[in-house]
């Protein structure tokens, strides 16, 4: 089984202050912690244990400024086998169609099994990266994937998440695209140690030229659609925020519960 | 005909979803804007449920009929809209930002090069072009994007954006397309539906969650919650993040993949407030957050909140409901 694994260096935001970029097109990273997205990490995980039990080969690809490179280390101590950076910065700001666009003729030549990609990203959160570099290949796909089984007469048997708990069984002719939904696995522990010794692993730079694609086909140029501008959210009707000691909030809270929970 | 503002109504196990009503009420208040036709799109083996469902909400229901289209399959209904919207080049079409649409819409975007604006809350018409406002960033930030150089595109919306609409009499002059797919579909093949397992808690029953999330830290800390729920006679609930990493089982998972719930009181311990969270407690008694990000977008739900670390409150919380013998 041969997989390739797209995988995105994003920041964490989920306890940061973001701010937006004077030109409104971005926020500011300077002070934020990135790490490998956090679907693409499941996905990752997937195409490891899928290698363990039936053999094969894993390359993870990127696409980003030069700090991805850590990323493809995290993947390749993982246990991927290859790595390629999309490294051009005419690639950078892209949309998902823009970007996958690029990884496609990155990868066009490669034969693979299984593609998988994360459901989405936690910075943009588009999740169509992973449907389009279906469509780009041919090849039949599926979303929010929560089990992957691999069946005979090379087919894959996959479990999508739907709502409300419900999920469906799919069956998709190889070579397949995944996206992966978090909670497939257990993602496995990466030492510093598993990173460093990845470093002697070569890493594959692609830039615009190597993919065969004009400035035109990738970046902001080859997108379909366009950021006007951020802006932070307008804040709702705001809770009531309980202040004091930390005895004082605590009772507070418990006369709230009481009072509302008929306790 | 040509242009019209698109609906396609999602449907599962001959039910339409909730989403279809929301895109149906936006829907219309574009179509008005832009005086373009609101079409109601469904696609089906026996439409005629769905249809008479439907029909007061837009001016016209567009149908295709097939055998294969009995559920919702990504093959077959791209084949089948595809055609549709290169026949008939509607100004946008909706889809809803759900299991479906999110596995569907990329696609279609890339094979008919149609702009594709995923994951919206709002949809608005500024000098005389759609534009769309969806989040970023851990629903931290928001983004205006529009279709880039060109009129016609696809956008998916986020459920919950917008309130259903109520039957506005459309009039639902029915189309009938005769569909296109004429070999079986045989790359994708939907074999069954599983149910969500049953476990012995039933989250949905109580008057009082205490729900944790990520901010709960680690797994040694889900005790801590699990003695406050004990004092106050409640429920342990969580968000997502605490099943992906198997600290507790699905059963207890709040939100849209898992299950919707409207205690008296809701505890949203170290819950950061994603949508899909948000979507299945918002309307819940009482909620009260306790998170140390004070931009937790679960503060703008919330009645109530508290600005400091779950872990340091905990401990305190439960002694002092013990005190109080809550």
């Amino acid at each position: 089984m041969d997989i390739i694994v797209c995988v995105k260096r994003v920041p964490e935001v989920a306890e940061a202050d973001i701010i937006i970029e004077e030109s409104k097109k971005g926020i500011r990273t300077e002070d934020l912690v990135f790490d490998i997205n956090e679907w693409d990490n499941y996905a990752v995980e997937e195409a490891v244990r899928i290698k363990e039990n039936y053999g094969g080969k894993i390359t993870v690809v990127t696409l980003g400024t030069e700090e991805s490179q850590d990323t493809l280390r995290r993947c390749l101590a993982m246990g991927a086998d290859e790595a390629i950076h999309l490294n051009d910065p005419i690639f950078l700001s892209g949309d998902p169609y823009a970007t996958a666009r690029a990884l496609h003729a990155a990868l066009k030549d490669k034969t693979f099994d299984l593609l998988f990609t994360g459901v989405q990203a936690s910075d943009d959160g588009y999740g169509q990266v992973g449907p389009i570099l279906a469509e780009l290949f041919n090849f039949p796909h599926a979303t929010m994937v929560t089990k992957v089984i691999l069946a005979e007469n090379r087919k894959v048997k996959v479990h999508r998440e739907l709502e409300g708990g419900m999920e469906e069984v799919v069956l998709l002719d190889l070579p397949a695209v995944l996206t992966i939904q978090t909670g497939i696995n257990e993602p496995r522990y990466v030492s510093i140690m598993g990173i460093r010794k990845a470093k002697s692993k070569e890493i594959r730079l692609l830039g615009s030229k190597e993919i065969g694609l004009s400035a035109e086909e990738v970046g902001v140029s080859g997108s379909l659609i366009e950021v006007k501008e951020l802006f932070l959210p307008p804040v709702g009707k705001a809770a009531e925020i309980l202040k004091g000691g930390l005895e004082e909030v605590a009772l507070k809270a418990l006369e709230i519960i009481k009072e509302k929970g008929g306790r | 005909m040509s242009g019209g503002i698109w609906v396609l109504i999602e449907h599962r196990r001959g039910e339409i979803r909730e989403i279809s009503y929301e895109m149906l009420g936006k829907g219309r208040q574009l179509a008005e804007k832009l005086a373009e036709p609101l079409v109601a799109v469904i696609l089906a083996s026996d439409s005629k449920p769905y249809v008479d469902k439907v029909k007061g909400y837009a001016s016209q229901i567009m149908v295709v009929e097939d055998k294969q289209l009995e559920h919702y399959n990504a093959v077959s209904y791209q084949l089948v809209l595809s055609n549709l919207i290169e026949e008939r080049s509607p100004r946008v079409m909706f889809l809803g930002h759900t299991s479906y649409g999110i596995d569907l819409a990329p696609r279609l975007s890339a094979a008919l090069k149609l702009p594709l604006i995923s994951d919206c809350i709002e949809v608005e018409v500024r000098e005389g072009r759609i534009e769309a406002v969806r989040r970023m960033y851990a629903d931290k930030v928001n983004a205006r994007v529009s279709f880039r150089g060109r009129e016609n595109g696809l956008i998916t919306i986020r459920p919950g954006s917008f309130p259903a609409e109520v039957e506005a009499g459309g009039g639902g002059e029915v189309i009938l397309v005769p569909s296109v797919l004429t070999a079986e579909v045989k790359a994708r093949k939907l074999l069954e539906f599983v149910e969500a397992a049953v476990g012995e808690v039933d989250i949905t029953r109580a008057d009082i969650l205490v729900s944790v999330g990520r901010g709960i830290g680690d797994v040694e800390n889900i005790p801590l919650a699990e003695a406050l729920a004990e004092v106050l006679g409640a429920t342990v609930s969580c968000s997502r993040p605490i099943v992906d990493k198997k600290w507790l089982p699905k059963e207890r998972q709040v939100g849209t993949s898992g299950k919707t719930v409207k205690p008296k009181v809701y505890l949203a311990l170290g819950i950061s407030g994603a949508f899909q969270h948000v979507a299945g407690m918002k309307n819940s008694g009482t909620i009260i957050a306790i998170n140390k990000d004070p931009k937790a977008p679960i503060f703008n739900i919330a009645h109530y909140g508290i600005v400091d670390d779950v872990l340091k409150i905990l401990p305190i919380l439960t002694e002092k409901a013990r005190t109080l013998k809550l």
